[in-house]
């Protein structure tokens, strides 16, 4: 029961309290980039929570088998790198190949995110908060589920910029920082409140 | 230390290799087999890209064709007639002659040239017609006119357009007809013309006479002269300025004789 608690603090706490885009700024390009549309967000959103799952599970036994037991640690962001984009190529191939239909809504954007920061970030912060594998996992999803939450928030509200007059000056980008930033604002009220879940 | 270095090295290396022959195999022994008809059209497109069909490049359009139905064989503008009969011929469609689309070849009706059109202001600001456009309309005295920054010559896949004396010109032999400048550019000055057109009108001024005439000297007075004297009635004045319209043109070139500003001018588009 102990553990259960604890893996759903870790989820909902990443999906909310640390969530990648709007409280570690982490993944903000397709953030801004791939949220004019719904069915874009969602697509982007389904991708990087996969890819996010994908990485840690390969980077994790990667980590402590290989480069901590041969004292290699230091190599951990390069490799990671190296490995993340090499392994995202391959599951787009193999896609491509055994689930074509999955590989038309996702084939787009998994290209994009083969070296995002969000997914490395996940994969390195997962080590240096010390998760065992389980708990590894249960965080990238709830690492990617809090993306696309954000992702599908944010299109809601560009939608709703789209259609509402701008000021000349703030058309475009601009509003659309301003309004991320207020979103982000939201987000920090969830802080506190995970860790009490059970209380 | 060096060998640290070169562990690193060394490390990375080797993953990368390992990683580089799983994609390889798996490239080799997961690879779809795409429609060789894709391939075949995608060779005899131009490979501009410019994306005047609608579709994101060449690819995209060379792959919706075999893939979709009822895309359009006619829809590549710089290939023209040869490439329409090509793509015909590899799908086995014929060619319906009346939907190709002329060759034409875009105009930038504007010749508010340094010495003819006075500056109102010194632009100092980023080197953008957009960024220029937005801040009182330019440095020009004409609202109207080029800008002069050239955002349509980094737009041009062919690099046709280059920007002369303070006004942009396009060299019809390398002009390819896509129209991406006339989007970009935010005077909406440039046009596409048909190829075989003898006049165009060089100026978009819409103010009267005496203002448009003040801010530059080569502009549209819209003396109405072009007007009383085509006798095929293409070329009206509207908005206090000249337009021709080129399906009812005869190239008769009566208009360039009679304006008295020139704004009006002949040209003869080499191919």
């Amino acid at each position: 029961m102990e553990t259960f608690k604890s893996l759903i603090i870790i989820l909902m706490g990443s999906v909310l309290v640390n969530n990648y885009v709007l409280s570690r700024f982490l993944g903000i390009c397709p953030f801004l980039g791939v949220s004019k549309k719904l069915n874009q967000a969602v697509g982007m959103g389904v991708s990087v929570t996969f890819v996010m799952l994908m990485a840690t599970a390969v980077t994790y036994p990667l980590q402590y088998y290989i480069l901590d037991a041969n004292g290699l640690g230091y190599l951990q962001t390069i490799v990671f790198i190296l490995v993340i984009a090499s392994l995202v190529q391959f599951v787009e191939i193999l896609l491509k190949k055994f689930i074509p239909a999955l590989h038309k809504s996702l084939g787009v954007y998994l290209p994009l995110i083969t070296t995002n920061c969000a997914v490395l970030g996940v994969t390195i912060n997962n080590i240096t908060d010390g998760y065992n594998f389980l708990e590894s996992m249960v965080s990238s999803l709830g690492c990617g589920l809090g993306f696309l939450l954000a992702m599908v928030m944010f299109s809601g509200i560009r939608t709703y910029i789209d259609e509402s007059e701008v000021p000349e000056s703030l058309k475009g980008l601009p509003v659309t920082l301003i309004a991320a930033s207020f979103v982000s604002l939201a987000f920090f009220g969830f802080a506190g409140i995970v860790e009490n879940l059970f209380a | 230390m060096i060998t640290d270095i070169l562990t690193a090295l060394l490390v990375v290396a080797v993953v990368g290799f390992i990683a580089s022959v799983i994609l390889v195999l798996a490239s080799h022994f997961f690879a779809v087999k795409t429609d060789e008809r894709v391939t075949k059209i995608r060779e005899c497109l131009p490979g501009a890209n410019c994306g005047a069909c609608g579709y994101a490049g060449c690819d995209a359009y060379a792959k919706a064709l075999v893939e979709e139905q009822g895309v359009k064989t006619t829809l590549c503008v710089p290939g023209a007639q040869a490439v329409v009969e090509q793509i015909s011929e590899i799908l086995g469609v014929a060619v319906a002659e009346s939907e190709v689309k002329e060759k034409s070849v875009a105009v930038v009706h504007c010749n508010g040239t340094c010495d003819a059109a006075p500056k109102k202001a010194i632009y100092d600001g980023m080197n953008s017609c957009r960024a220029a456009s937005v801040l009182y309309g330019g440095a020009n005295a004409c609202n109207y006119g080029c800008v002069g920054c050239g955002d349509c010559a980094d737009v041009c896949p062919a690099d046709a357009i280059c920007v002369v004396d303070g006004v942009a010109r396009v060299d019809s032999r390398l002009c390819i007809g896509c129209g991406k400048c006339a989007k970009t550019c935010p005077k909406h000055i440039i046009s596409l013309v048909p190829i075989g057109s003898k006049q165009v009108v060089l100026c978009n001024n819409k103010e009267k006479g005496a203002v448009a005439r003040k801010n530059c000297k080569n502009a549209c007075i819209a003396c109405k002269k072009c007007e009383l004297n085509c006798h095929a009635q293409a070329i009206s004045v509207k908005d206090n300025l000249a337009a021709i319209d080129y399906e009812k043109c005869t190239n008769c070139g009566k208009c360039v004789e009679v304006c008295p500003v020139h704004c009006i001018t002949a040209v003869n588009f080499e191919v």
